[in-house]
């Protein structure tokens, strides 16, 4: 290769290397304020500041939805399958909210420990299929409750 | 191979070569599209949590890869102009910035529709979500810094630095997901992996995609013909070309 | 088909707003970003195309003035 054109060469990979790292540093730095919400665990572990608006996500738990029976408003406990964290909120929910589905909710810790939402997301996974293979899956999957509790983790 | 490389160079035997091969990537990457479209549209299983509102994925990302990929290639080209100033390099960042920017567009304006019934929001500042929005800006910078400088060649060299900077965001687009915390699932076609969703689903999937790279393989190839004939309008083969009337 | 009926398939299980209105701008601006590239080249084909007509009359009529000139000459006579 002609020299100039090495030294062009040169010089186009080290501005890279360098807004790389600079970037990278960057982002590191700010990863808390790049993520988009607490974690139960982080939450649990204290990280999450009080009365300051956050969003804490994470999983549904089974069996952990109240609902009040004459208003809007709804209890349930978000968890990672390590800690979990009990969520209040009145308003409508989205149509993928359920039991076992991925949530991110929008409000403020209080004192007691309670997340008191005033808004509500739905989070998805990647995985799509037809409602029969769904079906059938969950079927193989109550047969083995072991097996479906680390499946879920895992594709959460 | 330098020879080959050499050719590339000529805008002429560009031309001539793009001029062959359009009506190949018109047809074969509309039909590809429209294949995969209909197929997603109509006949794929319907989605056991979303239901149909799903059927958007399948613009939504055939238009997500290829506004990433379309930037890296821009940034390969950027290199090339830098080091080896070819410059149908140059013509060809010129000629896919504004496509760039539409597909960007696209894929965030259905995200955005997508978002609306399965999250509950048509926006979120998440990690995905931010730095797809600044691909967009990325391709806008590079067309506004493109015209703002008159003359070609330090045109070609500003815009070749530009594009280069932004390319740190392309990475960032993709593990944003894995990396952070987000309301942006996981990518469900990955290269190395097996596609998280049935055969159905994803053999549709994929034809959108691949009918998406060859209908931008054409508008990359129109385009750029429209820049070289701007560049080279006073040249005696533009004249032949231009006066037998066939190109 | 995935659909029993075809009001079945227009509604897309009640996200039908959701799904068409993506479907039809994807459409749409796609349409318009080919059907502009396309524009721009014959416009430009034929930008050139003038340009070499010109040329080819300015060459023309540079020597037309010479000739007017002797035959005003001859006329003179």
């Amino acid at each position: 290769m002609h020299p100039i054109r090495k030294k062009r060469l040169t010089i186009v990979l080290f501005l890279l290397a360098g807004i790389g790292v600079a970037v990278g540093l960057t982002t590191y730095a700010l990863r808390q304020n790049i993520n988009l919400f607490y974690d139960p665990s982080q939450i649990a572990a204290g990280e999450a500041p009080h009365d300051v608006r956050i969003r804490a996500g994470g999983m549904v738990e089974k069996g952990s939805v109240v609902r009040d029976p004459d208003t809007l408003k709804v209890r349930f406990r978000v968890t990672d399958f390590q800690s979990s964290v009990p969520v209040e909120y009145t308003g409508i929910l989205p149509d993928l909210f359920a039991e076992g589905q991925g949530v991110v909710a929008m409000g403020k810790l209080d004192a007691g420990g309670n997340f008191v939402a005033d808004q509500v997301l739905a989070k998805h996974d990647e995985n799509y299929m037809p409602p029969e293979v769904a079906e059938s899956l969950k079927k193989t999957a109550d047969g083995q409750p072991v097996a479906n509790g680390a499946a879920q983790s895992a594709s959460y | 191979m330098w020879q080959f490389f050499h050719k590339l160079g000529s805008p002429k035997w560009f031309y001539g070569i793009a001029t062959r091969l359009m009506p190949w990537l018109l047809v074969i990457g509309t039909a590809l599209l429209m294949a995969g479209i209909v197929w997603g549209l109509a006949f794929a299983p319907k989605d056991y949590l979303q239901g149909d509102s799903y059927r958007i994925i399948f613009i939504h990302v055939p238009t997500a890869f290829l506004a990433q990929s379309a930037y890296i290639m821009m940034a390969v080209a950027a290199v090339v102009t830098l080091v080896w100033r070819m410059k149908l390099a140059d013509v060809f960042v010129k000629a896919v910035a504004p496509v760039g920017l539409v597909i960007t567009f696209l894929s965030l304006f259905t995200g955005a529709v997508w978002g609306k019934p399965t999250w509950g929001t048509w926006w979120i500042w998440d990690a995905r979500l931010t730095s797809m929005l600044i691909l967009l800006f990325l391709y806008g910078g590079v067309i506004a810094l493109d015209r703002a400088i008159n003359d070609e060649k330090s045109a070609a060299r500003a815009v070749a630095v530009l594009v280069l900077v932004g390319v740190v965001n392309i990475p960032i687009i993709k593990y944003s997901v894995e990396w952070w915390n987000t309301l942006h699932q996981p990518a469900t076609f990955k290269l190395t992996e097996k596609p998280s969703m049935p055969a159905e689903m994803w053999v549709p999937l994929l034809l959108a995609v691949l009918g998406m790279y060859l209908i931008f393989g054409w508008l990359a190839c129109v385009r750029m013909q429209t820049e070289i004939l701007a560049r080279e309008q006073k040249t005696r083969w533009v004249k032949d070309l231009v006066m037998a009337g066939r190109h | 088909m995935a659909f029993d009926s075809f009001s079945a398939f227009l509604t897309m299980g009640g996200h039908g707003p959701y799904v068409w209105s993506s479907y039809g701008a994807f459409f749409v601006l796609m349409a318009a970003l080919m059907i502009w590239s396309l524009r721009r080249r014959r416009a430009m084909l034929e930008a050139c195309r003038r340009n070499f007509m010109r040329q080819g009359k300015e060459s023309g009529r540079a020597e037309r003035p010479a000739a007017t000139f002797t035959r005003v000459e001859v006329s003179q006579d």
